[in-house]
């Protein structure tokens, strides 16, 4: 089946909340009542049909031929589908998705993946600040699935990460994992200062050496099958990732100046 | 009783009379051949019936390291009781005491069901809060601290209710040296066949029963039609060329398991021929009436 395919006409005028352009929002929608959605933030008014050139298709798996640092929310609420986006996209990508498959061939700005809770967000470029974190007033970051990010994230990747995997090949920003609650983020990249910053439970895997607060303490050389196990998982998203489990490990428990029960991994 | 010739074995014209059982399937695995096999003969000891062991156990197959989700030697194991409630007593037990202590171990569900028991969701409380839990790729984990390292235990495991128990051989032979032979070279195919058993020592046993005792206390007490030392006492099933029987028992995860195995059993005791092995082989059943499963040998020769 074709997908439904949106390629843009004209740079967008304004901010856009694409959050509405989802699989199973526009399932049986016709082209024409799919052009008269209003995707618009300001007081202008703006419709699909004003920036987007639809090909009609079947609405489970959704095409955007260019993309835009101007497309917030894209993916926001997926729930199952397949929505991919040629180019960068704004914030709140793939936000609070809880299942289906998001991809991003270009950047994604703050909040990617925020608050999701199934599916898999791969972005093939960066990522802003606030990789899969709570907005203002949550209490919660992702809590599950599979967050991939193929170049480098900003800071606080990661922050109050409750369940699910992260992946940052690249580089990733200061306070990296910050107040982790659970969950496993993975970066093979450099990471900036404090990684695991007010973590209470979770699991963080660094494959550069960082440099740890105090509050993380040696707890020497790591020997368990779950190494292994979690590394064949990884092996179909990441050779590298595969290869860091794949080595001896070194854990570091913290962070001390809460509960301390998270851990931070690094090579042996 | 009719019997069929095969290579100079008499088949009987009967069946084995088998029963639902409940079952799940685990992969135990160590980092080397040596400690899977260790931690799973543990936890298979001391399993061979329902009336005294509360479930039967036993090892299928060991499983190549390329295959394992840790990448490490395994040993698939099956265990089945009569009750879901049994089952998930002794299957926590099992685990907790003998592959949770076992050097290296780790355990993971090998049986995708609905129905669902608990392993790691109980053993975990082992860690004291120090368990970490771990959710990927669909399976949830339980990892416990322990002195050589980490336990990991996957949090729930398969139940299928569509098990059958009960599938079983009484080979007959001249004497016990020919009859053993014949046993073990049925074992020896049988152990071939995936996702069934024999949880008799060896996967052979030589007390077979009949219901009910002359002991009030007792509800099952020796198969005396089949004692060769009674044959002249007793109302007796042997013919005069039958010195020895010794019985098979088969459970399997499904129906067609436990007929395969049966299959592989007789296809083995007839190659080997009376000469070397048994001269005849019949089945045990309680008259069709007890079981819901009925395997005809003449429908499972070769």
């Amino acid at each position: 089946m074709n997908p439904l395919v949106f390629t843009l006409k004209v740079t967008p005028p304004q901010r856009l909340d694409l959050s509405g352009l989802l699989p199973h929002l526009l399932n049986g929608k016709s082209s024409k009542d799919i052009a008269a959605l209003e995707i618009g933030t300001t007081r202008e008014k703006v419709t699909v049909g004003d920036l987007f050139r639809i090909r009609s298709g079947s609405a489970d798996e959704i095409r955007f031929e260019t993309g835009s640092e101007r497309f917030d929310g894209i993916g926001q609420g997926l729930q199952g589908g397949r929505i991919t986006v040629a180019g960068d996209v704004g914030i709140n990508a793939g936000r609070r998705m809880t299942g289906g498959e998001l991809i991003i061939s270009g950047h994604a700005g703050p909040y990617a993946g925020s608050g999701m809770a199934g599916g898999r967000l791969e972005i093939l470029g960066d990522a802003g600040d606030f990789l899969g974190g709570p907005r203002e007033g949550e209490v919660n970051g992702m809590s599950g699935g599979l967050l991939l990010v193929r170049g480098t994230a900003g800071q606080r990747a990661g922050d109050r990460l409750r369940r699910g995997t992260i992946l940052i090949e690249g580089d990733a920003g200061d306070w990296v994992g910050s107040r982790l609650i659970a969950g496993t983020l993975v970066v093979l990249g450099h990471v900036g200062a404090n990684p695991g910053y007010l973590m209470r439970r979770g699991t963080i895997m660094l494959a550069k050496p960082p440099t740890l607060t105090p509050t993380f303490i040696d707890c020497g050389h790591f020997s368990s099958a779950f190494a292994a196990v979690f590394g064949r998982f990884l092996l179909a998203e990441s050779r590298g990732a595969a290869r860091l489990l794949r080595a001896p490990l070194r854990r570091f428990a913290g962070d001390m100046a809460v509960l301390g029960k998270g851990e931070i991994f690094v090579p042996a | 009783m009719r019997t069929i010739t095969r290579n100079g074995v008499r088949i009987d014209e009967t069946f084995a009379e088998a029963f639902p059982m409940r079952g799940t399937a685990l992969i135990v695995t160590a980092p080397s051949k040596r400690w899977a096999r260790q931690a799973a003969v543990t936890m298979t000891g001391f399993a061979t019936s329902v009336i005294g062991c509360g479930v039967e156990a036993g090892i299928d197959s060991e499983v190549e390291a390329r295959e394992t989700p840790d990448g490490r030697p395994g040993v698939r194991v099956l265990i089945f009781a009569m009750s879901s409630n049994d089952l998930q007593t002794q299957l926590t037990n099992r685990v907790g005491q003998c592959v949770l202590t076992s050097p290296g171990s780790a355990c993971f569900a090998d049986l995708t069901a609905e129905d669902t028991l608990k392993i790691g969701d109980l053993l975990r409380y082992f860690g004291d809060g120090w368990q970490i839990s771990k959710k990927f790729g669909g399976r949830h984990f339980w990892r416990i601290p322990v002195m050589d390292g980490e336990f990991l235990c996957e949090a729930a495991t398969g139940l299928t209710k569509a098990a059958v128990g009960g599938g079983n051989l009484l080979i007959c032979g001249a004497d016990y040296d020919h009859t053993l032979r014949a046993a073990e070279a049925a074992v020896d195919a049988m152990n071939q066949v995936r996702d069934a058993i024999m949880p008799f020592p060896g996967g052979i046993v030589r007390s077979g029963s009949k219901v009910g005792s002359k002991y009030k206390a007792l509800h099952a007490s020796t198969n005396d039609a089949f004692c060769p030392t009674l044959r002249g006492a007793v109302k007796t099933e042997l013919d005069d060329d039958i010195g020895c029987v010794l019985e098979i028992v088969i459970d399997g995860l499904t129906e067609a398991a436990v007929a395969d195995a049966m299959r592989a059993g007789l296809a083995a005791i007839i190659k080997l021929g009376p000469r070397n092995g048994a001269r005849r082989v019949s089945a045990g059943n309680y008259g069709g009436k007890l079981g819901p499963f009925h395997f005809h040998l003449k429908d499972l020769l070769p």
